[in-house]
């Protein structure tokens, strides 16, 4: 701990001596600044994908649904379904649906104009339960005996196959995360490879003169952590700035922010913190690599 | 001080030198010298651990400097002294900033503001020309700040290669009586060179010792001087 310490403190005289070199310390901020804003993006995706997989997950675990086949026993029926729905555990509420309501339902596709009167339709009944969810095997059971034209969906059909699409964009965005995090350290690699071979002159010099490599190598780690350091912090700035812009989704919208949200806006803050860490163990390899291989 | 035991050194597979021994004493003051391409830079660098030799055996200041790792060969640097034939600073600090560069690479900082700097800047003639970039500086001048620079830490060696390749006879002779005063203060001083006139002018001075190297061997070569 105290190695890596020293490494991003640095010596001020190593700093002195081992001359700043021209385009790698740009190309250094500038990867950095978009590696951040990309990373930051991709968090962002990642934890609205991961609030959106527990928002559907919550909001369709407690709903479902009855339907009682039209007919001539459908008043009977639908009565006796409500009954066993009241003696269902779990079973929270159950309400039919009004002819408006079910009208509504089907509007996306007949049209508002369409009346369904004299139509044999079906009754819907809405289900709410609570957070443990119901019994959903006791009430198959008991309306298959009793009510067996009706048909219990959980949605669970449809329900499992979008959270698991959330969850895996989440996985997704952690894993984009992760591939900019190493793109990050391939391109400050070579930042400092070609630093270091551009001073080549300079570290023999340094070592004919009795300078240890821990000496050299802290000049151009404390150099590149803090170069990454400045350039995520900027991209990391513009990837919040771009987000705040993003229409903040309504309550009730289908699709949630892309804004962070909570803890979500201190793990963006982070990144600046990443970066300078991934760029200092990136030149620590390159360092003791590029020494390696010197006389 | 510096051991050579059945050293060799090849490039590429081809020898360049084999079997040579020397053992400079403490103290001692001798020439390496040869035609070009003899080898002379190679076993100078051998002497301070830049380079592995591929047979036998370099002892510096009784350690085998092959069984060394990086810091410890950084650390032995520091008490041998090396001067360069380009003399290698760094173009970017001044000559006061280049002579001190031993100090400040190991921590010493201290050092650097007091008056040995200023009193080693004089020694070598330097003390008008110290705030003077190494590119604004003469051959001799050069060779002179690099002196100063190698002998900063009061090595117990110092390795000097082709010091009067790039100035005229009065320079040469102006540097050569430093090495000489150097080598009167205890130093064990090893010089690189295919001048003879210098080789000369020392054993004037001083009991130097000649080893040549030459078609792969080396052999003292004092008496036909």
């Amino acid at each position: 701990m105290m190695y890596w310490l020293d490494q991003i403190k640095g010596d001020p005289e190593a700093n002195r001596i081992v001359p700043p070199s021209g385009f790698t310390a740009s190309l250094t901020v500038f990867t950095a600044a978009v590696m951040a804003f990309l990373a930051v993006l991709a968090l962002s995706l990642s934890m609205a994908a991961g609030r959106q997989a527990a928002q559907w997950d919550s909001a369709l675990s407690t709903s479902a649904t009855l339907r009682v086949a039209p007919g001539a026993d459908a008043a009977r029926d639908l009565a006796a379904a409500l009954r066993i729905l009241e003696t269902t555990q779990g079973v929270r509420s159950a309400r039919p649906l009004s002819a408006a309501e079910q009208q509504a339902l089907l509007a996306p596709w007949l049209g508002s104009a369409v009346t369904l009167e004299g139509v044999m339709m079906p009754q819907l009944i809405a289900i709410n339960s609570g957070p443990d969810g119901l019994d959903a095997q006791g009430l198959r059971l008991r309306l298959a005996a009793e009510v067996p034209t009706a048909v219990f969906d959980d949605h669970q059909d449809w329900r499992a196959p979008l959270v698991s699409a959330a969850k895996r964009l989440r996985l997704l965005g952690w894993i984009s995360a992760v591939l900019i995090a190493a793109a990050m350290a391939a391109v400050v690699t070579l930042a400092a490879q070609a630093s270091l071979a551009a001073n080549a002159g300079v570290i023999a010099v340094l070592r004919l003169v009795g300078a240890r490599d821990s000496f050299i190598e802290q000049a151009f780690v404390r150099r590149f952590s803090l170069r990454a350091l400045v350039g995520a912090a900027a991209g990391t700035a513009l990837a919040l700035i771009a987000l705040l812009l993003v229409p903040a989704a309504p309550s009730n919208a289908v699709l949630t922010s892309l804004r962070p949200e909570g803890w979500g806006w201190g793990l963006a803050m982070t990144v600046p913190l990443l970066a300078a860490g991934v760029a200092l163990g990136a030149t620590v390899l390159a360092a003791r690599r590029a020494l390696g291989g010197l006389t | 001080m510096i051991e050579l035991e059945n050293v060799g050194y090849g490039y590429d597979g081809a020898a360049l030198f084999s079997g040579v021994t020397a053992h400079l004493a403490k103290g001692s003051f001798h020439f390496l010298t040869g035609p070009s391409g003899a080898g002379k830079t190679t076993l100078m660098r051998l002497c301070y651990g830049a380079l592995a030799p591929t047979a036998g055996q370099v002892r510096l200041l009784g350690k085998d400097v092959a069984t060394l790792d990086r810091d410890a060969i950084a650390l032995l640097r520091r008490k041998v002294g090396v001067v360069h034939q380009d003399c290698q600073f760094l173009d970017h600090l001044s000559i006061r900033e280049n002579v001190a560069l031993p100090l400040s690479v190991s921590g010493r900082h201290a050092e650097i503001a007091g008056s040995d700097l200023e009193e080693l800047l004089a020694w070598v003639g330097l003390s008008a020309r110290a705030e003077a970039m190494p590119a604004q500086l003469s051959g001799g001048e050069r060779q002179r700040a690099a002196l100063a620079r190698a002998v900063i830490m009061s090595p117990e060696v110092v390795l000097v290669d082709e010091p009067t390749g790039n100035v005229d006879w009065e320079m040469s002779q102006r540097i050569l009586r430093l090495l000489v005063e150097l080598n009167k203060m205890g130093k064990t001083v090893l010089i690189a060179t295919h001048d003879m006139s210098l080789i000369r002018a020392a054993k004037s001075q001083i009991q130097a010792r000649v080893l040549r190297i030459a078609n792969g061997d080396i052999q003292a070569a004092g008496a036909d001087l």
